[in-house]
């Protein structure tokens, strides 16, 4: 782990690779504590890849992942449940449960792992709701719900067990503008209110750029730039300079 | 070379994985939580909602069976005997195998259909970022709620079989009821009641871990998800073959 304790994530020197096909080369990244960092690249860059390694889905070929000073990558399944607690992600796709009401979805983890009371969860989750803005919909089904209120439930989800780290994987891919800056909303509403640090990872310049601390550029599976709106906007990297002008 | 090795390290790492499932399974089963109310859900899904299929089946089966060998054994004037051939292979064979290819077909598919959607749209991933096991809430407590369920509906399957054979006996081939019955109860032995129950028992672990496994490792979208559903009840059919085979065999070879 790197010195500076001011770090809550760090990937060191991660590798990973599907049969023959390499999406992590090295990867080094630090994530300060409270900050949002967004992470750009190209679609199957290996971003989603990256969020599900620092969750102990997808285990790394090789290199280190700490957590709050903690090895996460020599972790197993069920020593990797104290990390979890610490992270909530919102999928791609939201992940809602089919089966089970938006209640239900929120009080998932809660009902799972808290000893807390039938009315306690409740609560926590009209409150979890009334923060989405989606308090009434704790009947619905998941299939009865747009696509940027699953969204929003997920983030309901996501929150409920209070996690320190948010990990977001493409909130606003296939959402309207309007969806999309309601979510891009409530990221920032999501740090500033609750304090967490947040990962987002995203190949939508806007979206990123309306959410971010700092913005990392990912390519190949390494880190290509990493800094402020400003740096990245400013920097001389040929890749990056591509990806920021997008298609003429 | 290597390509022509790829089927076979494909077939040992499919074999590795189901394995490794299996034990898994079983070793969750024992461990808290216990996730009562879900196995109960599943039994209910598994057993209640699978016995119109079983009945049907079983008893279609029982009446073809005493229907067929009827006018065959009339011919050597053994017609009577009807019910000790239709009571013998209902409980011996016919009964846990037929039972068991139903709820490969009814409750394997849809085991895998339902984990293989819900691996392709990242469910089990969120359920694990959400600090639950997969493998212990949905695979444990299928698998207890199959070995639970399908010896049960083997029961009830052997029991409307001979029912079945009864109502052709009596019927068509002239048999009377106390006869039938007479010759049903003096056939079937101890060792075919515990062959008739052993099997579904083994049946049902080779069910619940295929379906299982099938379902967790889809991948591909619905396409793969339609895939794995079909290969689920393929290979669970054909061990079931392979296993009634050999268990015959093992038992065989104890009590003879």
């Amino acid at each position: 782990m790197t010195d500076n304790n001011s770090y809550i994530i760090d990937f060191q020197n991660v590798y990973k690779s599907f049969d023959d096909k390499k999406v992590l080369r090295g990867l080094n990244l630090s994530i300060r504590r409270g900050e949002t960092l967004v992470v750009l690249g190209r679609s199957g860059c290996g971003k989603s890849v990256m969020l599900k390694i620092l969750l102990g889905l997808l285990p790394a070929d090789s290199g280190q992942v700490f957590v709050e000073n903690t090895e996460i990558t020599e972790l197993v399944e069920g020593s990797l449940f104290t990390i979890r607690q610490k992270i909530g992600m919102l999928f791609q796709g939201a992940a809602l449960f089919d089966s089970l009401t938006v209640a239900e979805n929120v009080a998932f983890a809660l009902k799972e792992h808290s000893k807390k009371s039938a009315a306690e969860i409740d609560e926590i989750v009209k409150k979890n709701l009334q923060f989405v803005d989606l308090e009434g919909t704790e009947q619905l089904m998941p299939s009865d719900l747009s696509g940027g209120m699953r969204k929003r439930v997920a983030l309901a989800r996501a929150m409920a067990y209070q996690p320190q780290i948010m990990l977001y994987d493409e909130p606003t891919t296939g959402l309207d503008p309007i969806t999309a800056t309601t979510i891009n909303a409530l990221i920032r509403k999501t740090q500033k209110e609750l304090g967490v640090t947040s990962i987002v990872v995203t190949h939508e310049l806007d979206s990123g750029f309306s959410v971010a601390d700092r913005v990392a550029v990912i390519n190949d599976g390494v880190i290509i730039e990493i800094g402020t709106i400003e740096e990245i906007k400013n920097s001389g990297n040929e890749f990056v300079q591509r990806f920021i002008a997008g298609p003429k | 070379m290597k390509d022509r090795l790829q089927p076979i390290i494909r077939f040992l790492i499919h074999l590795h994985g189901i394995t490794e499932l299996f034990g898994r399974t079983v070793f969750y089963s024992f461990i808290k939580p216990f996730y009562l109310r879900d196995t109960i859900e599943q039994m209910h899904s598994i057993g209640v909602r699978s016995l119109i299929i079983i009945i049907m089946t079983s008893g279609f089966t029982g009446m073809v069976l005493s229907l067929q060998s009827g006018y065959e054994m009339a011919i050597y004037g053994a017609k009577m005997y009807v019910g000790t051939l239709v009571s013998v292979s209902l409980v011996r064979e016919l009964g846990p195998v037929l039972v068991s290819l139903v709820v490969a077909g009814r409750v394997g598919a849809g085991i895998t259909a339902e984990l293989g959607s819900m691996n392709v749209t990242e469910q089990l991933d969120a359920m694990r970022a959400l600090g639950t096991n997969p493998i212990k809430k949905l695979a444990s407590t299928r698998f207890k709620a199959i070995l639970v369920m399908l010896p049960l509906l083997t029961i009830i399957g052997d029991m409307v079989g001979i029912l079945g054979g009864l109502v052709v006996a009596t019927s068509s081939l002239g048999i009377s009821s106390s006869f039938y019955w007479t010759t049903v109860v003096r056939a079937i032995t101890f060792n075919d009641i515990v062959t008739g129950l052993i099997k579904p028992f083994v049946f049902a672990m080779i069910i619940a871990t295929i379906s299982c496994y099938m379902g967790f490792t889809a991948r591909g979208g619905t396409k793969g998800v339609g895939e794995a559903t079909t290969q689920s009840v393929v290979v669970s059919s054909i061990l079931i073959f392979i296993f009634d085979f050999f268990i015959t065999k093992l038992i065989f070879a104890i009590t003879w």
